[in-house]
């Protein structure tokens, strides 16, 4: 079959590589009909996630139609011809972490555990095309893709909802409804999210509906914030105003209720020499991770607030704003999404035209001009939002 | 030398002791173990290959046998590498799951033998054992040990870096690893 495989730094290649086939009992094999390129594949190209190797088969957002299911997927659960949407995380659902719906963090779904254990302190569970440390698994951006404990993880489409319409439920939606989740969001609530990325953009969604009075959009690219300003955010540019100042104005100097970064490691900082100092540190790999996205929404939020991690960290980063964080009362949530906790009732939404995803869909390319994809979504050509790969 | 180390297992306490009391069963999640056969009501007979690249046999004996909650056995007088080891079976808080805490004592002879087991067991000797414990929470929580496309070897862990690359297996590789 044809799969986008990773051949280097910043190198994407699509090869012929063999069919996948059932290795354990609770596998299934997906034939796949839509797969996406997501901002967090753009951290593997760009060589941030250790342990990627030249041949790995990318993607962890895929659905297509199942063609094989093992011997210990029962059939009411999964059957050849059920039309699936898969989640990103691995989850085994009979650990400790899977019982509390925590499936992002299943202990039994990556063999790599060991050292992601010795990285983060515990283990965290398998992901498709996402590098040997969360566990060696080929990812979807292929024409086939091998689904473990498939009588756990992925949701039959029942109803005639178009691929685009359902993809996302992969990833992306919940992750983004997620960070809008964590942060508890009242009726009276001003959120800030920075990213206007596909997360982004969802995670501001999801704090509208979830009840937010406003919504504000932080980022630089002007198709991105045009792209939040038409589905009804206030777009803020961060190369053109202070963002604190911004954020202040905008609230009558009280502060985002609710900040959501949606950014994670590979941050830009309007002021280039704040820039220039992660960037040299994690380009000398003194730091992993540039934060600040992370430290800005911390300085912004009023006291009191929440912080919502969603946008992808991997290491370590310096200067944390402990102070800040500690002093006025702040609330730091965070996680990679438990997408199985969100997929049905995310459905439904869908479902009741309460969200739409296909609304950040800007490119349709077929499997083989993956590369071509990826780089315009990295370099932000031709306002790249999202890309749909077709096998 | 002794190793330790400790999980926490979503099953009652009377299923993971029964299965750790089969001692058959100790060969399907430790690596090193190629078979564990009962040839009595206290003694049975252990084979190794790895690590020392060539067989290693020897017989055991339970020396403590309390059940539910502690299991302990020492290879009988004779062996190439003398070994004890104790399981405790405990319930955990969650009143759900069974925390288990494993102590193995090697008596490391000198000589070539002695200086490939060290090797073996090398800067992080728990490792090897943490990594058989993961097996066991798998077998008993999911019913297999995870196999991914990086890391397909059940059993035989091969964690070594780098794998094989994230795509699937071609048939012979398949062949290899599953046995089939």
């Amino acid at each position: 079959m044809k799969a986008t495989v990773w051949a280097g730094r910043n190198s994407v290649e699509v090869r012929e590589v063999p069919d996948p086939s059932i290795l354990s009992r609770r596998d299934a094999i997906v034939r796949i009909t839509s797969t996406a390129i997501c901002g967090s594949d753009l951290h593997l190209v760009d060589g941030y996630i250790p342990t990627m190797q030249n041949g790995d088969v990318m993607g962890h957002e895929f659905m297509g139609e199942v063609v094989e299911v093992g011997p210990g997927v029962p059939p009411d659960r999964l059957r050849p011809g059920d039309r699936v949407v898969v989640p990103f995380p691995i989850a085994c659902g009979a650990c400790a972490a899977c019982a509390s719906e925590l499936y992002s963090c299943c202990e039994n779904s990556n063999p790599n555990a060991g050292i992601a254990e010795k990285m983060f302190g515990h283990p965290v569970a398998g992901i498709f095309g996402y590098s040997h440390l969360t566990g060696g698994f080929a990812g979807g951006q292929a024409q086939y893709a091998r689904v473990p404990f498939a009588d756990v993880g992925p949701l039959k489409i029942t109803s005639d909802l178009s691929d685009e319409q359902v993809l996302f439920l992969s990833d992306i939606l919940p992750t983004g409804y997620m960070g809008a989740e964590m942060c508890d969001i009242q009726p009276s609530d001003v959120v800030a999210v920075w990213g206007a990325g596909p997360v982004g953009q969802f995670a501001m969604d999801s704090a509208r509906a979830l009840g937010a009075a406003a919504v504000i959009a932080i980022d630089k690219e002007p198709y991105r914030l045009r792209m939040a300003a038409e589905a009804g955010h206030i777009p803020v540019d961060f190369t053109e105003v202070d963002v604190r100042s911004q954020l202040l104005e905008l609230t009558g100097g009280r502060g985002p209720d609710k900040c959501i970064d949606a950014v994670g490691m590979e941050a830009v900082h309007g002021a280039s020499h704040i820039h220039a100092y992660d960037r040299l540190k994690q380009a000398a790999r003194l730091e992993t991770d540039r934060p600040h996205a992370l430290r800005q929404a911390i300085l912004s939020c009023r006291s009191g607030g929440i912080v919502s991690v969603i946008g992808v960290y991997g290491g370590f980063i310096d200067k944390f704003p402990a102070g800040a964080w500690m002093n006025r009362a702040l609330t730091l949530r965070t996680g990679q999404c438990h997408v199985h906790r969100y997929m049905q009732p995310l459905l439904e939404r869908i479902e009741r035209g309460e969200l739409d995803p296909t609304r950040i869909i800007t490119h349709r390319l077929s499997l083989d001009e993956a590369p071509h994809g990826y780089d315009i979504f990295k370099n932000k050509q031709d306002d790249c939002e999202k890309v749909v790969l077709t096998p | 030398m002794e190793v330790t180390g400790t999980t926490t297992i979503r099953r009652p306490v009377s299923e993971v002791f029964a299965f750790w009391r089969r001692l058959e069963n100790l060969s399907m999640f430790m690596e090193q173990l190629d078979d564990v056969r009962t040839t009595g009501e206290r003694t049975s007979h252990w084979r190794s290959s790895a690590p020392f690249g060539r067989n290693v046999e020897w017989d055991a004996e339970i020396t403590e046998d309390v059940t539910g909650e502690r299991l302990g056995w020492r290879s009988s007088a004779g062996a190439e590498l003398p070994n004890a080891g104790v399981v405790i079976f405990a319930p955990a808080p969650d009143g759900i799951s069974t925390e288990i805490h494993v102590a193995m004592e090697y008596d490391i002879p000198g000589g070539e033998a002695g200086k490939a087991i060290a090797k073996f067991f090398g800067d992080e000797p728990s490792q090897q054992l943490d990594d058989d414990l993961r097996r066991l929470k798998q077998l008993l929580e999911t019913g297999e040990i995870v196999r991914s496309d990086g890391a397909p070897w059940g059993k035989r862990a091969r964690e070594e870096f780098p794998q094989r690359p994230a795509q699937p297996l071609t048939p012979e590789e398949r062949k290899e690893v599953l046995g089939s």
